[in-house]
């Protein structure tokens, strides 16, 4: 990666300093949004006993855990890698698989101020028609990954983990 | 908006677990640092990506890609570049507009926004390092033919 961009700024100075100005200001962005991330999902792991998740997001949760995922998801801030960690803690602590996928699928396109923030500069008819295709289509896609992965794969990954 | 809100839960809930229990806010606290201290790598790999990347697409070079009467082969193309790319919202949507008003189709632009939110190749080691890869690809393929489904119905509605 380092190679990469000493490259880049000898062929291309001007784009080396476009660069470095987007990235000072995406971590700035970063700076801003993952610390509240981080200390929630400290709190949550901490205040949250592992008997709770499991009732309001694992095995028998049903549809409450899928919209209790949705929720989650959708209210979340913060860029999509910040859902990882998040994601990987609620596991830890005994969610479903399937609730995880629809907790991650919300959170990269269902997130409430990006909709908002859509709306603004796309339309009301292109943000609501997405949404609407987004919403059925994050619980199918968590499903049908559920499915191809199996039982036996999910219980490897649970155990890493862990 | 949505960062002040996520402060401000924050520091409710933060303030409320500190008068419960204050230990068990100190060890929340730590949790919180050693979760961020173990992806950190990822991430800052991530935010250079970006920043090179958000340098070389501007929305000259998306428009050129995915310009008028494009049509599948636009979309196929944009999806491409929504999979690859890796930007914030703020900065997405109002380039979506301006690739719009320069004569974008609706069907390339949905596209475009259905990867870049649900498709993340950038972000692959961090998902990677949670789920393991044949998930984290499984995750990226289903969301990268969703996005097609997206673009199709948002044509036929636009």
């Amino acid at each position: 990666m380092i190679a990469v961009m000493l490259v880049i700024v000898f062929v291309n100075h001007g784009l080396a300093i476009k660069a470095a100005g987007i990235t000072t200001y995406t971590l700035k962005e970063m700076a801003l949004v993952i610390p509240p991330i981080f200390i929630l999902l400290g709190l949550l792991d901490l205040w949250v006993p592992r008997e709770t998740m499991i009732k309001y997001m694992g095995e028998g949760s049903g549809t409450k855990g899928v919209i209790l995922a949705f929720i989650l998801g959708s209210a979340a801030a913060g860029p999509l890698y910040g859902a990882f960690p998040v994601a990987g803690m609620l596991m830890s602590k005994g969610a479903k698989f399937s609730n995880i996928l629809i907790f991650i699928g919300a959170w990269s396109t269902t997130k409430i101020p990006m909709f908002l923030f859509e709306m603004a500069a796309l339309g009301s008819k292109f943000a609501i028609t997405r949404l609407l295709i987004d919403i059925p289509g994050v619980i199918i896609l968590a499903y049908i990954l559920s499915a191809m992965l199996g039982k036996e794969e999910i219980k490897r990954i649970y155990s890493r983990l862990l | 908006m949505g960062n002040y809100i996520l402060y401000a839960l924050m520091a409710l809930l933060l303030a409320w677990s500190y008068r419960k229990d204050r230990q068990k806010t100190n060890q929340a606290l730590m949790k919180a640092w050693k979760a961020f201290e173990n992806i950190l790598p990822e991430f800052l790999g991530i935010i250079i990506l970006v920043g090179l990347m958000l340098a070389v697409l501007d929305p000259q070079v998306i428009s050129r890609l995915i310009g008028q009467n494009s049509g599948w082969t636009g979309t196929i193309f944009a999806a491409v570049v929504g999979s690859i790319a890796l930007m914030p919202g703020i900065v997405a949507f109002p380039t979506a507009a301006i690739l719009l008003n320069n004569g974008a189709g609706y069907m390339q632009i949905a596209a475009l926004i259905s990867t870049l939110m649900m498709v993340g190749v950038v972000t692959m080691p961090v998902e990677i390092k949670y789920f393991g890869r044949k998930v984290a690809i499984a995750r990226n393929l289903l969301a990268f033919f969703f996005s097609f489904l997206v673009a199709v119905i948002i044509a036929k509605g636009l």
